[in-house]
């Protein structure tokens, strides 16, 4: 597919704005409809969370699937994920703050500090921030290599965000282990890819001093 | 051989829930007065409703009562005990009395509840997990229960164990917790008035989600200590553990007092949501019950045993 102007929305990135937003478009119709069970509030949140960390897995895939396939058309649509997952993560922060807590700033502040499976949910928010605000096509340039290195930080971000999560449950831990091993894994690939990437890089100069 | 089989429909079950409500608070409260039960009237008053100046605290419904429930035997997930507990069978139901008392016993449910005048409760629900109800139980006074069974004295708590069942529980197929769950009270506490054993719910039979045929509600503590489905009541002489604490020591103890002072390391304890209100609200100590029950742990570290 041949890339078009900047500044003009395909139809590929309409399709998939739409499609990241029918996740919060079902929550929302649940929560309407009254769907979301005795405990709404509760619900809206696990359910944004959960998304969230959907999101952040499906961004993480991009380039993995990218090299595999071959599919380099995928690059472009990688921020819009990115951004969504950050979208979904404040949805989720906001139902903590906003509706969960309604805006009870001081008793908000002693669950950050009481609560260690709160405060690594805030540390995961603050980490996706700076990431958010540099991901648009200035701040790429401007930030040159150094906007590559910042960005490894949504590798930090996956963790402590599913760590958040399997210390947010009571006993059965099976899903936040899953999300754990699939973070893992999508960190495991970058790794090994890295690792292979310099060892090529560096082939043939080791093999020009053997030479010498 | 006639069979006298208990009564299939109470009148309380073809009155309309709503009529029902009102109605039923007011005879609950009034009957509790008029009997003459051998309570103060500060356990009264805690019976028949929550103390005043707090926002008036109408029961939950029905709907949200038996829809969310925390009952890992059939699932973690609150929506799944109603799911998964249609075909949990409670008839035949027998409970097993034994250790320190005179009359150990295997007791058919029938014959245990049956010497009993069923009294209907409408208590506070406090969950560990920082949400709360108002439940209008039903059923009897665990302490005229112990009374039946003759403790001796060197009973100092009470074990109760929930029925093992993998084949109809499909919770304990997996290893979420030991099974069988298992709960204890000190003597005190399971012979105190507000503690009591509960045989249903706005007048019905209990539903099986939550905990049918015969559980545990103890009103000033924490809503795992109720244990459900019980089919073993043992009497011994030291404190016996209890699945939570065993599960996880750092986070459950044996008493499990309702405390706003004492956080959990998950949840607050200072404040809770009522299901089906919008804001947090206090948590009151002993889940509002300090008045009946502070006295039975003066002098205690409450930090300690939590």
């Amino acid at each position: 597919m041949r890339s078009r102007g900047r500044g003009r929305v395909g139809w590929g990135k309409i399709a998939l704005f739409s499609l990241c937003l029918v996740p919060l478009a079902y929550i929302a119709w649940k929560f309407a409809t009254d769907r979301l069970g005795a405990n709404p509030i509760r619900e809206l949140e696990i359910e944004t969370g959960l998304w969230t960390l959907r999101l952040l897995a499906v961004t993480l895939a991009a380039t993995p699937v990218r090299r595999t396939f071959g599919w380099n058309w995928i690059t472009k649509y990688r921020r819009v994920l990115g951004l969504f997952t950050f979208f979904y993560a404040s949805v989720h922060l906001s139902m903590w703050v906003g509706v969960d807590w309604f805006f009870a700033w001081g008793d908000m502040g002693e669950e950050i500090v009481k609560h260690k499976y709160i405060l690594i949910g805030m540390t995961t928010w603050l980490i996706m921030v700076p990431l958010a605000i540099t991901s648009t096509t200035g701040w790429v340039r401007r930030l040159g290599k150094r906007w590559t290195a910042l960005h490894r930080l949504v590798y930090a971000a996956a963790i402590t965000g599913t760590v958040h999560y399997l210390w947010a449950v009571k006993k059965d831990t099976f899903f936040p282990v899953v999300y754990l091993a699939v973070f893992a894994m999508l960190l495991a690939y970058r790794v090994i890819a890295a690792r292979r990437r310099s060892h090529r890089a560096s082939t043939p100069r080791s093999a020009a001093s053997v030479a010498a | 051989m006639l069979i006298k089989k208990p009564d299939d429909v109470r009148p309380s079950e073809i009155t309309p829930e709503r009529g029902y409500l009102s109605r039923r608070t007011f005879l609950a409260a009034a009957g509790v007065a008029a009997a003459g039960v051998a309570v103060s009237g500060r356990i009264a008053s805690a019976i028949g409703g929550p103390p005043g100046g707090r926002q008036a605290e109408r029961p939950n419904t029905w709907e949200e009562i038996t829809g969310y429930n925390n009952y890992y035997e059939f699932g973690t997930d609150k929506e799944d005990p109603a799911a998964n507990s249609g075909k949990f069978r409670t008839r035949p139901w027998t409970v097993k009395v034994d250790g320190l008392v005179k009359k150990p016993a295997d007791y058919h449910f029938e014959d245990l509840v049956k010497p009993y005048k069923l009294e209907d409760r409408v208590y506070r629900f406090r969950c560990v997990e920082a949400w709360s109800m108002v439940i209008p139980w039903q059923g009897i006074p665990l302490a005229e229960m112990v009374k039946r069974f003759e403790p001796l004295p060197s009973a100092k708590y009470v074990q109760f164990t929930t029925i093992y069942a993998p084949d109809q529980m499909p919770g304990q197929r997996e290893r979420i917790l030991p099974w069988p769950y298992v709960e204890g009270l000190r003597m005190d506490e399971a012979t105190h008035p507000l503690t009591l054993m509960v045989t249903g719910l706005y007048g019905k039979t209990l539903p099986n989600q939550n905990g049918a045929p015969l559980r545990l509600i103890v009103p000033w503590k924490y809503g795992f200590k109720g244990i459900k489905a019980i089919t073993r009541i043992s009497f011994v002489d030291k404190q016996p553990a209890n699945t939570w604490q065993i599960a996880n020591p750092d986070e459950y103890g044996f008493y499990a007092n309702v405390n706003p002072e004492v956080d959990h390391p998950r949840w607050t304890q200072a404040s809770e949501r009522r299901i089906g209100q919008f804001r947090r609200q206090k948590t009151l100590m002993f889940n509002g019950y300090a008045d009946q029950v502070a006295s039975l742990y003066a002098g205690m570290d409450l930090r300690k045993n939590f």
